[in-house]
Formats: structure tokens, sequence, C-alpha cells
């Protein structure tokens, strides 16, 4: 039965080929495992049989086993190195890479207990936000500045609309404690710091609803930190965000 | 009664200590039974509390991990075995500081009564979980619990790290110092091996511990911010501002965290040599490349703390090299896994309840280390990190293994104490259940895991994922988890029936095993190496203890 969720991103492909290979062969040692843990347990020596009182001989089963068992270590090493490199080929694509061009950029902001996303608007830059500012219950949950000129197009949602087939940059941060941005359909997975933003690169590519979680314990109600993640087609994309663009700025007027 | 409370009598200590672990496990299980009928029945009110609350689970699961693992796992096999039979195995008449090692036990007492005080206080215990990131644990609004519950999480913390490091270091003394003429190095049990290589890990990971939380109390109250950032806004007010950075607590503990796991588990371990030996009648075949993989293990697992930290926002760089130490250390572990498989087969297998205990030792210590490999990878941890993948692995690999190789330490050493075996046929019966039971609470969490279910979640269905298809998985973990609590009660007769009613023994050597606490003599000069169990020096007494004189050829 396949447990995994269905992947939506580019990399998750890849990473799931992976992660099954990875669990199949580990799945099998544990059964070669007990296997001789079951044969030892019932393919017993009988009582009283020579070997199992007196004294081994030298050339009693020992240095075969000592063989068999030094290349069996020799075996599993290789294949541990081999998951090593083979796993890191994937990390070093999706984290250790320079800025993909021209990425579509959104900023992540988790605060007990919602997922806020800010998309710079038409100038391309965050506004600066403001500690002393933050007020959800009047509309301002990341504490825009309005003396800011930068701060008046950025658009702030709660649900995350990104365009499918394109590179994602995504500034992740916290307003309060550690959060977990964790988008199992995704297959992606970054904690957010307060005091200290990171990056988080993916490119999606099935169109669709996926939901964000919190995976890292933030409070009472960690269990109900949610929020959805909607992959549209980049002209769906667009014309979403020309809508949500010209209504910040109306407000803003 | 005082007199036993305030012994420094070794043995009477380590009764005193499992004892203050029964108490902890007790609670520790209950708590974790609590869990799981609020994950499966969410709405059921138990009394005298009523229906458990989002912040009631969180505090379960901390309280859950930290008596656990502070008070059952580390205390018993680091602190009660010990006292049980380190000096007896390197025939030393007691412990190098008696008193301190007393002191240590006395500490660790005022610590465990300081962290159930947690349940007491108002708002009740912390809910940021056993590793209490800060802010979460830093800032007393950012939820219930995180006040004075918080506090006396900490302080007990400190006072665990405090009593932890000075018995290590009084083990690390005697070891090095009490050894009876003749008890060479090459001629110390693997369980003595151990016992050194998890003292001195104790000693450097608990006063990595004891920093953090000592800086952590100075943070919430005098004014420091060794992890506090500026322009933290809880509940929509500003918080104190900093120049600090939680980093330094994720580090710092993880430091701790992952030596402590090879500190619980080491112990576990050599005895699993010991009792392998002992049971199969044959010598452990490749003693010198099990004391290297030992030695190998506690110095890499000083250098694998990253791990823990793959999707912490930490340079990905930093992610690559913990994932090679972590792969690394997975070979010394192969290593002693492999000898003991080759161990099965020679000589004849005795499944007494001991061996079966190790041999499930040795099943979980399988299952659970063997999704390390896949943890250790970056990529892979980034989908299952904080997920229920997770909780199965340490579950096995820790847990079960860990309180599987005490079962068997209390089944094999039970003579030491009361001179009567405990009954073998519950024995079994004991082992057989909390086999399947085991496998049936943690094996599944895999799927959980897989599927995507993060943990500390106190209920499945949440605003936008509800997981529905997990509901048949969540309730066989819950049914199994009673289980394997209810065949404890079996364990617990027999512990207290066998004590007056138990197989009385005639000599001093029930298992005819070759370690020193066996001993009929009590001054012995040593003259063979610990598992002497091939040369036949009588028919029919195919083994030679360490106190008997040197063998002739």
């Amino acid at each position: 039965m396949n447990w995994l969720p269905p992947d939506g991103a580019l990399h998750g492909i890849a990473l799931d080929n992976l992660l099954r290979w990875n669990l199949a062969i580990l799945f099998w040692l544990f059964v070669a495992a007990h296997v001789l843990i079951v044969a030892a347990l019932l393919l017993r020596r009988p009582r009283n049989s020579p070997s199992s009182v007196a004294a081994p001989t030298k050339t009693e089963t020992l240095r075969p086993l000592l063989i068999l068992e030094f290349l069996t270590l020799a075996a599993v090493s290789a294949l541990y190195i081999a998951m090593d490199v083979t796993g890191h080929q994937l990390w070093a694509a999706s984290r250790e890479q320079p800025s993909a061009f021209q990425p579509v950029e959104v900023e992540i902001t988790g605060v007990q207990f919602q997922w806020y996303f800010r998309y710079p608007g038409p100038d391309g830059v965050y506004g600066a936000t403001r500690p002393t500012l933050v007020s959800a219950p009047t509309g301002n949950p990341l504490g825009l500045d309005p003396t800011d000129p930068h701060s008046a197009d950025d658009i702030v949602s709660s649900i995350l609309i990104l365009p499918a087939g394109e590179p994602i940059d995504i500034t992740l941060q916290s307003q309060d404690v550690i959060h977990g941005f964790f988008v199992p359909g995704m297959r992606l997975k970054q904690d957010a710091i307060p005091g200290m933003p990171g990056h988080l690169q993916f490119t999606p590519a099935t169109a669709g609803d996926y939901s964000i979680l919190c995976s890292q314990v933030c409070g009472l109600g960690h269990y109900r930190m949610q929020a959805r993640l909607r992959i549209v087609s980049p002209d769906q994309y667009k014309s979403w965000l020309a809508d949500r663009e010209r209504a910040v700025l109306k407000a803003a007027r | 009664m005082t007199r036993r409370l305030f012994t420094t009598n070794p043995r009477a200590l380590a009764l005193n200590y499992l004892f203050l672990a029964l108490l902890a496990v007790i609670t520790g299980t209950l708590l974790s039974l609590l869990m799981r009928i609020h994950r499966t029945w969410p709405n059921l009110a138990i009394p005298p509390h009523g229906v458990i609350r989002p912040e009631d689970y969180l505090a379960l699961v901390t309280m859950h991990g930290t008596l656990m693992i502070f008070f059952v796992l580390t205390v018993v096999p680091q602190s009660a075995f010990p006292n049980l039979v380190l000096p007896a195995q390197i025939g030393a008449e007691g412990m190098a500081f008696s008193r301190l090692n007393a002191a240590a036990f006395w500490i660790t007492a005022v610590s465990l009564l300081v962290l159930l005080a947690a349940f007491f206080v108002p708002e009740g215990a912390p809910i940021s979980g056993w590793t209490n990131y800060p802010p979460l644990s830093a800032l007393s609004a950012a939820g219930p619990g995180q006040t004075t519950g918080m506090d006396l999480w900490l302080v007990a913390i400190t006072l665990f790290c405090l009593a932890s490091v000075l018995s290590s270091a009084n083990f690390l003394v005697t070891i090095l110092n009490n050894r009876a003429p003749g008890m060479t190095f090459a001629r110390l049990p693997l369980t003595v091996w151990s016992w050194l290589v998890s003292s001195g890990l104790t000693v450097i990971a608990f006063t990595a511990l004891f920093v953090a939380a000592s800086l952590l109390l100075a943070d919430r109250h005098f004014g420091t911010s060794f992890f506090l950032p500026s322009g933290i806004v809880v509940n929509g007010i500003p918080a104190r501002s900093g120049t600090g950075t939680p980093m330094l607590w994720l580090h710092l503990f993880w430091f701790f965290g992952h030596p402590e796991v090879y500190i619980t588990i080491l112990p576990g371990m050599g005895l699993a040599s010991s009792i392998l030996a002992n049971f199969t009648r044959r010598p452990v075949p490749a003693y010198r490349l099990m004391v290297i993989a030992t030695l190998l293990i506690g110095v890499l697992g000083l250098g694998v703390w990253g791990h823990h930290m793959f999707v912490s926002g930490m340079n990905p760089y930093a992610g690559t090299a913990f994932g090679l130490t972590t792969i690394a250390i997975s070979v010394p572990s192969s290593a002693e896994v492999l000898t003991w498989l080759v161990m099965l087969f020679r000589g004849r297998l005795h499944p007494t309840t001991p061996m079966l205990f190790i041999l499930g030792f040795l099943s979980f210590f399988i299952a659970g280390g063997l999704t390390g490999p896949i943890l250790a990878q970056p990529a892979l941890d980034a989908y299952l990190h904080n997920t229920f993948f997770v909780v199965a692995h340490f579950h096995l690999v820790m847990a079960m293994a860990g309180v599987f190789s005490i079962f068997a330490g209390i089944y094999y050493w039970y003579p030491l104490l009361t001179g009567r075996r405990m009954n073998e046929l519950l024995g079994k019966i004991h082992f057989w259940i909390s086999l399947i039971a085991a496998y049936g609470a943690f094996f599944p969490m895999h799927f959980a895991g897989l599927a995507g279910e993060p943990r500390h979640y106190s209920q499945l269905n949440g605003p936008v994922e509800s997981f529905t298809r997990l509901i048949p998985v969540e309730r066989g973990i819950t049914w199994s988890a009673f289980l394997l609590a209810a065949v404890q009660l079996v364990f617990l007769f027999n512990v207290f029936w066998s004590a007056r009613r138990g197989v009385a023994e005639s000599g001093t050597n029930p298992w005819r095993a070759t370690t020193l606490e066996w001993s009929p003599i009590a001054h012995p000069i040593i003259g063979n190496s610990p598992y002497e169990y091939a040369p036949a020096p009588a028919p029919g007494d195919n083994f030679l203890p360490q106190w008997e004189p040197e063998k002739p050829f």
C-alpha cells in the first residue's frame, strides 16, 4: 500500500523513488536478520550434543562465520555509502544551489497558529514591517509600516497560490516561536526560526490543492496551524495576482 | 528503612534507583495511555480531569518524554545497573567515591520530585515537548504551562544533569583506578567497556545540557537573551528584544541529545554481548572488534548532533557533513549487530527469559536501527523529520531496545539481589506478549509518518488536513499500547512473587556465568578473559570464570 501522499513537486519524483528503494532494501535486511534470529531459536542443537558441551575444535564454525560477518559488514557499509551519495545528490540539487533565475517570490510568516503569505506586489520589494504595528484584529497581522512606500502594494494572503512549472523562492520567517513549514504534497519542510529568515526553493509541477502543516510544536494550537496551498496554471496565477494587486492599491488609496 | 534510604552501599543504591525508575515508568506509561486515548477518542471525558484539551495533550507529551528518557532509559542502564554490578565486575571493593555516588542518587530523587511537581502548579506542566525549543520555552506568554511548569522542568533537568555528571565521574574513576589485580583492560567485560564509554559521554553531554538549561533559566528570569532574537511578537504584544538566537539552544540541546541516545543504549549493547555469550556457552567471537566498535560509537556519537537539525535552516553544507558522520556511525553499530547474529549460531542456544529479552533487544535494535540510514540523509529527512516515522524510529531503537535490555538485566541479575530466580513461565509470557504488542504499537507509526502526519498533534482532523485514512492505524496502535502496558503487570507480579517464591539457588552462580558479579570469592585475583566459555576444565563444566586460576595452557 502506498502511504505517501500524491506528489505535486518537480523534485518529489526523484525523492519518492529514492525513499522507496531505500525502504525496500532496508525492509528486506530487516526480514533477513529476523529469519536468522528465528532460525537460531528453532534450529537449536540437541541437548548434550557433543559440540554443545565439549571444547570447540579449531575448525569449528567460527572462522567461516567471521569471514561471512566481515563480508556482510563491508556490503552493508557500501550500501550505507551508496545511500548517502544518492541522497546527497538530491540534497545538493535542492539546497546547495544558487537562486533560480527570476523566481516567483513569496514571504511566508508563521504566527501562533496561522501561516501568512506575502507577495511583494508590482514594485517587487517587500515593505518594511515593525513589531509594534502588528495587529491581526485591525487587518495588519505582519505589522506592515504604512510610511514605507514599498508596503502599499504588498499582498498579504492566508492562502498560498503559486503557478505550476515556475521556480519558487520562499523567504521563511516566524513572528513568535519556531514553526515548521511542512507541505507533504510538495515534499517540502523547513523550520521558520524567529530572527533568522531562511530560504526554500522548489518548483511545483501539478495543479491542485495541497495542505500546509506545522511540523514543529509551537503551542496549544499546533495541530490546527494549517493552511492551503493552491497550485494553478501560470495564466490563472497572473490574473489572480493582478486582481489582488488592484484590490490592494484601491484600498491604499 | 532510614538505613536503606541513606545507604552508600552500591547494591542498595541500585535498588533505590530501580524503585525510582519504577515510579517514573508507571507515571510515564499512564501518560502515554492518556495520549493514546485522546488520539483515538478525542471527545471522551476522563474523570476527574474531563476532556483532554490540546494543551493538556502537549503537557502529556512533554512529561512522558522527559520521564522516560531521563528517569527510566538513563537511570536504569546508566545508574541502577552500574551500581548493581560494576564494582563487582571489576573486582573492586566498592565505588571510588561512595558518598558522592549516594549524593547523586539523592539529587536524582529530588529532580524527579521537582519534575512531577509541574503537574500541580497553576497552568500545569510545560507544553513544548522534551526538547523545549525557545522562544516557546523562553517566553511565559507563549502558552499555558510555560510559566512555573517550565521553570520546574528546567530546575529538574539542571539537577538531573548535576547528578548524572557526578555519578558518571565516579564510575569513570572507579573503572580506571579500582580494578582488582589482574583485571586488565583486555579482561574487562563488555558491559564495563560500555559503561566506560557511556560515562565519558555522560560527563560531556550532560554538561552541555546543564549549560543550556542554566542559560534558559537566565533568559527567563535574569534578563539575558542567549536564545531570544529581536522583533518577536507574541499574541500581538512585542516581546523583550534580544540579541541571541534559538539556534544556540538547538545546538546545545542536541549536542547533549544525541550522545544521550548512546548513553541509554550502550550499556544494553554490552549486556547483550555478555548474555549471548552466557546462554550460547561460547565466547564473544570478536572481543576486540566489539571494544573498538563501542569506542567508535562513543567518539562518533559526539559528532552527529546536527542530524536533528537538517531542516532547522542550518547551513545545508553542515547538513551534508552531519549526514556523513551519521552514516559513519551505522558502520560500528552494524558490526556489533552482525557479531551478535554470529553468536546465535555457535554452541547451544538456551532460551531462558534473559536470553529471550536480549533477542527482543536485538530485534528492536535492528528494526529501529535500519531506518537510521534513511533519516541520516538530509534530503529524505526533509520529508520525514518530525513525522511519526521518527517517532517509530526512536521508540524502536532507543525505547523498546532499551527497555528490553533493561528487562534482560533484571531477569538476569535478579538472583544477585534475592538468591532466587524469577519465574520462567511468567517471564516467557511477559516476553512474547510484550514483543508482539510493542511491534503493534510502534511499527505502524512508520506508515503514519510516510503519510506525513506530524508529531505533537493532539488530534488528527485539522482545518485543512484530516488524515482520515490513518484512523484505523491509530486505533490499532492504541489497542497495542494497552496490551503492552497490561502485560507489564505480569512482570511486576513476577518481581514481587519470585522474591519469596522463586526457585532458590544453591550456589552463587545460577547462570554458570564467567563475570565477577557471580563470584563466590570476596577478593579474587583475575586470571582469565571475561568470556571463557569454550575450554572445558572439567567434563560437563565448559566454562572458566574470571575468578578461577589462570588456565593451565
